[in-house]
């Protein structure tokens, strides 16, 4: 299974290790990580997932689609790797990916 | 209030407001005892997928769950599940559960829900006709949901139309019935109606507004509705979704004000300081709107989840959002901010032809809520000006050639 690192605003990491197919944020979620509300369920419609991917695996997790693109417009402090968590579904691929959760999604 | 780790909470209702509750107490720090008490067999879930990706069979079960059962068991709650509460003792402070035993509680969230509306009609009892609520209710409609077949639909609200976009895209024959002169009359402006009216007639739905159902036809199993002017219409399964109704017997048997749901404070406290209510069976204050009301959505379970457990944690109390929902339908995503009430203008940014559009309510030049089509921004940036009370003109929302982040920015 591969593992995710979740690294919250302070710095404090935790390795996770994720179901094939499950988003990164229902990992997070089901493992009560700090930092992700989630309000949605991962249905694409609240941006409160939002998380910052680890840059060295920006190529393998891919950009925002149309729709998530005009989400992240309107959360807080977005960078060049932000992501929606919703919207990236694990595979193997991503085994070791470390993502950084912000402070808020508000 | 503020509680201790000796202390009890008993929250009744296993759903979305009932988890929240759950999460955010011990995200406040309250280290006591929580009990859960849910009559449905499953783990907590998620129900909006029920007549979304979870019917169409894009999802499974596990993922419907908000948190695994391991969870519950790290976080020290004690979860009695396929268990039902039936009374409160106020003045022991008990809760009676169907078992016959009583838990002693400091505090009792009530987050009970809400019950479908039966259909007043002969027939109603057959077989193959089904609400939608629950997972158990799924699980029964979804093996008669078979290509070719004809599925009656009984009321054209966001239940309704998802599921009729979900069986025309099992293949099944669809017919949808509303007693309104349109879809969505409850939740959204004519505009909106007339939009998604075409676009399932476009999917291939046949809708007819305007009538009574009268009856449901068949012996033993449903065959077809017989409609108010006589009409029969031949039918395999009937979805009835003709609204909710709060679970507040609990609360009225225990005396504790109920007025079309259980009447609760900004901290979704009930006259009871002890006892609060939250989600589809609380009337609560809405703030952004001067009046009391119930609000049936994801975000309202949340966030008075959050506005419970801050209470009772004695912490400052959470932003209350402006009320928000969304649905999906084919390969639409409408997203609503704030309430469509008593506006006083509509203004249509985008074009309906493209599918993606969104329509803002103003009342005396303040924007109050918007309908967005497959507009996310829209959505995000109405949600932030409608708290802010801003005042926009007109011919701004509808100036595509600035960005939604720009109008934002711009609004006083």
């Amino acid at each position: 299974m591969p593992k995710i690192t979740f690294v919250d605003h302070a710095g404090e990491e935790r390795t996770i290790e994720a179901t094939t197919g499950e988003t990164v944020m229902e990992t997070a979620i089901k493992n009560a990580i700090p930092g992700i509300d989630a309000d949605c369920g991962g249905a694409c419609a609240c941006a409160t997932c939002h998380v910052y991917v680890d840059v060295a695996f920006m190529p393998k997790v891919g950009q925002p689609l149309d729709m998530e693109q005009s989400m992240l417009d309107f959360a807080e402090n977005v960078q060049d790797n932000s992501r929606l968590s919703c919207q990236i579904s694990v595979s193997e691929d991503l085994d070791g990916l470390r993502v950084t959760t912000p402070e808020s999604q508000h | 209030m503020e509680l201790s780790a000796s202390n009890r909470i008993v929250i009744v209702g296993a759903g979305q407001a009932a988890a929240q509750a759950c999460a955010s107490l011990r995200q406040f720090g309250y280290a006591g005892d929580i009990t859960l008490i849910g009559d449905e067999p499953s783990l907590p879930y998620q129900r909006p997928p029920l007549s979304k990706a979870y019917m169409k069979g894009e999802l499974e079960r596990e993922r419907l769950y908000f948190k695994p059962e391991n969870w519950y068991r790290d976080q020290s709650v004690t979860l009695r599940l396929r268990c039902a509460a039936i009374s409160i003792d106020r003045a022991s402070r008990m809760v009676v559960l169907d078992t016959g035993e009583a838990l002693p509680y400091d505090a009792v969230i009530l987050a009970t829900g809400s019950s479908p509306r039966s259909l007043p009609v002969t027939g109603a009892d057959l077989k193959n006709v089904f609400d939608l609520r629950t997972l158990e209710d799924v699980e029964k409609i979804r093996p008669e949901m078979q290509a070719g077949r004809h599925l009656a639909i009984i009321g054209a609200g966001y239940i309704g139309l998802e599921a009729a976009a979900v069986a025309r895209q099992l293949g099944m024959d669809v017919t949808v019935f509303e007693m309104a002169d349109r879809v969505l009359a409850r939740v959204t402006s004519p505009v909106m109606s007339a939009f998604f009216e075409q676009e399932h007639q476009n999917h291939g739905v046949r809708i007819q507004t305007s009538v009574r159902v009268a009856g449901l036809l068949g012996d033993d199993v449903v065959r077809g509705v017989q409609l108010g002017d006589e009409t029969k219409v031949d039918a395999d399964l009937i979805l009835v979704g003709i609204g909710i109704i709060p679970n507040s017997d609990l609360a009225e048997d225990a005396g504790i004000a109920c007025s079309n749901g259980i009447l609760v404070d900004r901290d979704s406290r009930t006259q009871d300081p002890r006892i609060f209510a939250i989600g589809d069976c609380a009337r609560r204050p809405l703030v952004h709107y001067g009046r009391n009301g119930r609000l049936e959505s994801v975000h309202n379970a949340i966030e008075q989840g959050k506005l419970a457990a801050a209470a009772i944690m004695g912490k400052p109390r959470p932003v209350e959002d402006c009320p928000w929902f969304w649905s999906d339908q084919y390969d639409l995503k409408l997203q609503t901010a704030g309430l469509s009430e008593h506006y006083d203008a509509v203004v249509i940014r985008g074009s309906p032809q493209d599918r993606k559009f969104a329509a803002f309510y103003l009342r005396n030049g303040r924007l109050i809520a918007v309908d967005a089509v497959n507009s996310g921004p829209e959505f995000l940036a109405s949600k932030k000006l409608i708290v802010s009370g801003a005042f926009i003109a007109p011919e701004t929302l509808q100036d595509t050639t600035q960005s939604m982040k720009e109008i934002a920015a711009n609004a006083v």
